[in-house]
């Protein structure tokens, strides 16, 4: 184990950012002509990046997989982004979001790298309603907040729920802007395979033409990897189906750390599990916890209707169990609650695995009030309810018709029944303070790297950081680096490393065409997402996850021996894409297991069960594991554990309560 | 593996890809649960095939929340099925009967060239965009967003012509196969907002001369691109496009 360099600027944590910018070395307008840059990945993250990059002068190339730019799954994000823009006038501040995103990761992020987050937050809503994104608007023409989990301020900016929709758009009209004046060269439909590596510097890709089935070597001064997140590990989780890991991974092998893989953040309130067909779930807003009220029966394995259950055979476990904080306690404890219920008999619905959330109280009260606006001060029970119904209506109705229309249910007459599933992950490529991955001249941006959000987000905090990242952080970083590179002359694709690259990215395509054999693709990955769920996921203890690491093993052989990929590589091959990445899913899922059994103590959303309160809380090791494990790739799927230390310097760290 | 009682008959565009001709190919699917969404008895399908050695039938899909516009089936001739602002993957079986029969079909339009099977080529949009859809501001040279006060109505109203997921389920509806109700709706979004107005009818000229090129039809008033968007998008975009187009003639200073 060493040491690792993070690169944080010295001086005093408010004034690193300012100082750094003002100092970093600077490319002139006709030396960043020449230079080249890859961005691969379309989103947040990589889309404002390539867009800006590009703006600055440098030449650009960026890659997707999807059939448009457009497409990348930040625009699948509803709630919000926040900013500490303090508009509503109620004590927000910079350090105030620094401190609430320190604490909300339960104290295992990098200081400074979110203080500059919280810095450059204000810049990302200025750019983007410049750019013509329709934020929410009050009455009198000024940007409208909301509030969101783990902060006591408002300051989420949103457009309705579909804010991640917006934002994308905002960035991919910037993208499209370059594109149309030859600034960027934009490859749809392109999945990177390969890093390539020159010198022990990143100097271009590998990258397959999914249409074609060609494979294209592309050179870059540098390469920037906004890929995202990997929770399709589990199978089930609310990323899209194409969501991937390969692009880290690939990078992960050619010497990029791999940070804190075990950190992963189930959200509580997700449309349940109705059947082995199940592809994807689906979130349902945190901010309908405002207004539901969580609860199971008293009696286990009830069967009858909710509507059937009277108040007082109701356990409110949330509210039982938290009474401060009641049905808003953050996600990572709202989930564990949820599951230790379903765990001990007193689940709901065929499965038994979901929780009910109920919007019958809180339509009631909303009714009386209404009522009583209208001059009626004894409402009988069912006015209360249909003027209630009208409320939640105008704050949840796109919500609730998309749970009608995937359930079948209508949640206005029955309690909706939810239950956690997989979200976001925290963990990510290692990066120092300027997005640089541990191999010079490879970046990572947004989800993909694992900087900013410690061992839990808080809602609202990916949009900011994905935009961050790309619009105002990486174009300054990377000019520190590219400063040193104005002599390197485009390097010629011939280049022995790159021929070696794509034979490499070859043989593993040919390899998985040649197996021929008996099970699909779908089959491996639904074997290890039930392996990453079970042991890996709301709750991990040390047997479960030694199990799972012996049986990830086992079903790498499985797969490597046994998986069918009908068609040929040189097509569009939908089958060959979905193996090639299932593989590398395998690998991190035992990578995955590895540091959640190195991690002992529980924090944010790594929960190990020995290492609980007496009430069953979360229990961390300020003394031995306040550090991010970042995992080195050994030959063989072997890992080597590197540390960096976290100190904070500028906050008390505390154990976190919401009792 | 499926847990439902439906049985259906599914009639599926296979084509090898854009150099050969299809046809329509006749599956069976027994236990089908109406709590499947369209996309996953899809995935029951091609699960199916594979286990018969066969290849699976290709179709686009990613987020299957409704929002990122990928997934694109013709379903019983209509867009994204027979319910009304749903996207294909938000559609469920429930909405069939047992015993259906169900014809799929990519969308057609000369300006999405049919990839394999059921996936088009729709970067025409992408390309649309490209040629003026944006606001031309850099990072870095923006204002205070509250020094630009916007009447909520108007902000409200960019807001859902912005909503378009660019599906293209109004060009393959299209018995033109006009792509104005996508044009439009961007249109309309930046020319709703202050922030869009110094390049308002620069930006109408550039987009409709790029949708022109691309091989779009015109528009007739039929509505059908209405009837059929998944996210609501309003026929109003598109009068507000020509009044701008015709406008541009005469305000603009600027040549395109």
């Amino acid at each position: 184990m060493s040491e690792i360099n993070s690169n944080i600027p010295e001086g005093e944590l408010t004034q690193k950012w300012t100082k750094f910018k003002s100092s970093v070395a600077l490319v002139n307008p006709s030396n960043k002509r020449s230079i080249e840059v890859i961005i691969v990945g379309s989103g947040l993250a990589g889309a404002s990046a390539a867009a800006t990059l590009a703006e600055m002068g440098y030449k650009v190339k960026c890659f997707c997989f999807q059939d448009s730019p457009r497409r990348a799954h930040s625009i699948a994000a509803q709630g919000g982004i926040n900013a500490a823009k303090n508009y509503q006038n109620d004590g927000d501040s910079t350090y105030r979001l620094f401190y609430d995103t320190i604490k909300g990761g339960d104290y295992r992020a990098r200081e400074a790298n979110v203080h500059r987050l919280a810095e450059v937050s204000a810049n990302i809503i200025d750019q983007c309603v410049a750019q013509g994104v329709p934020l929410a608007r009050e009455y009198g023409g000024l940007l409208d907040n909301r509030s969101f989990g783990g902060t006591q301020v408002q300051r989420t900016f949103y457009a309705a729920g579909q804010t991640g929709q917006q934002l994308l758009l905002g960035a991919y009209s910037a993208l499209e802007r370059q594109i149309g004046m030859g600034k960027v060269e934009m490859y749809t439909r392109h999945e990177m395979l390969e890093v390539v590596k020159i010198d022990g510097k990143a100097r271009g890709i590998i990258a397959r033409n999914l249409i074609t089935g060609e494979i294209e070597r592309h050179f870059g001064h540098a390469v920037v990897l906004g890929t995202g997140g990997y929770g399709n590990v589990f199978y089930l989780s609310t990323n899209a189906m194409g969501s991937n890991v390969t692009a880290a991974w690939k990078a992960h092998k050619q010497g990029a750390y791999f940070a804190n893989p075990c950190y992963t953040q189930i959200h509580p309130t997700c449309i349940p599990v109705s059947g082995d067909h199940q592809s994807k779930l689906t979130l349902m807003s945190e901010s309908l916890r405002n207004d539901g009220r969580i609860w199971v029966p008293k009696k286990k394995d009830d069967t009858r209707k909710a509507s059937e259950i009277p108040e007082d055979e109701r356990d409110y476990y949330l509210e039982r169990r938290y009474p401060a904080f009641g049905n808003l306690v953050p996600r990572d404890v709202a989930s564990r609650a949820a599951k230790e219920r379903c765990d001990a008999g007193y689940g709901v619905g065929a499965s038994k695995l979901a929780v009910y959330l109920d919007f019958k109280a809180n339509t009631e009260r909303y009714g009386k009030i209404e009522a009583s606006k209208a001059g009626n001060h004894n409402p009988d029970k069912e006015t209360c309810m249909r003027l209630g119904t009208e409320v939640i209506k105008e704050k949840y109705g796109n919500l609730f018709d998309m749970y009608a229309q995937i359930t079948g249910e209508n949640p206005y007459e029955t309690p909706m029944r939810i239950y956690p599933a997989v979200h976001y992950t925290m963990g990510g490529l290692w990066v120092d303070y300027n997005l640089m991955t541990s191999v010079e001249g490879l970046y990572c941006t947004g989800e993909a790297n694992f900087s900013d959000h410690g061992a839990n987000r808080l809602g609202a905090s990916a949009l900011m950081q994905g935009l961050a990242d790309g619009y105002f952080v990486l174009p300054y970083t990377i000019g520190a680096y590219l400063s040193k590179e104005i002599s390197v002359k485009a390097i010629s694709t011939d280049h022995p490393a790159f021929v070696e690259a794509e034979a490499k990215a070859k043989g593993i395509l040919d390899t998985l065409i040649n197996i021929k054999g008996t099970k699909s693709v779908d089959h491996f990955h639904k074997r290890l997402g039930h392996i990453m769920w079970e042991k890996c996921g709301m709750a991990r203890n040390a047997q479960g996850l030694n199990e799972a690491i012996q049986e990830i093993r086992a079903l790498r052989a499985d797969f490597w021996s046994n998986v069918r990929v009908p068609g040929t590589a040189d097509e569009l091959n939908t089958e060959l894409e979905k193996a090639g990445r299932v593989a590398d899913f395998i690998e991190l899922g035992e990578l995955m297991c590895i540091d959640a059994l190195n991690r002992n103590e529980s924090c944010g959303g790594h929960f190990r069960e020995e290492y609980q309160t007496e009430e069953g809380e979360a229990l961390r090791d300020d003394v031995n594991y306040a550090y991010v494990a970042a995992w080195e790739f050994k030959e063989g799927v072997n890992f080597e554990l590197h540390k960096e230390e976290l100190k904070f310097e500028n906050i008390k760290v505390a154990q976190r309560s919401y009792k | 593996m499926s847990t439902g009682n439906m049985n259906l008959t599914l009639k599926v565009w296979r084509q090898k890809n854009n150099k050969t001709k299809g046809a329509l190919v006749d599956y069976k699917l027994a236990d089908i649960s109406p709590d499947m969404s369209f996309l996953e008895m899809f995935d029951v399908l091609n699960e199916q095939l594979i286990n018969k050695g066969e290849e699976p039938v290709v179709f686009d899909h990613d987020c299957r929340e409704g929002i990122c516009g990928m997934c694109s089936m013709f379903i019983n001739g209509r867009p994204h099925g027979p319910k009304d602002l749903v996207t294909t993957c938000q559609l469920h079986m429930r909405s069939f009967k047992d015993g259906d029969t169900i014809v799929v079909e990519p969308w057609r339009a000369a300006a999405f060239p049919v990839v394999k099977d059921l996936t088009v080529d729709r970067s025409a949009f992408d390309r649309v965009i490209a040629a003026g859809g944006f606001i031309s501001v850099n990072t870095g040279n923006a204002q205070d967003a509250n020094n630009l006060p916007i009447p909520k109505m108007q902000a409200d109203a960019a807001f859902e012509a912005a909503a378009c997921i660019g599906c293209g389920a109004c060009v393959a509806t299209c018995k033109n196969a006009s792509a104005m109700l996508f044009v439009s709706a961007k249109i309309s979004q930046l020319a709703l907002l202050p922030q869009g107005q110094p390049e308002r009818y620069r930006r109408v000229q550039s987009m409709v001369a790029q949708m022109d090129a691309e091989g779009f039809g015109n528009c007739t008033n039929t509505g059908a691109c209405e009837a059929e968007c998944p996210k609501g998008i309003s026929l109003e975009n598109i009068a507000r496009m020509n009044r701008d187009f015709a406008s541009a003639k005469f305000i603009s200073e600027e040549t395109v």
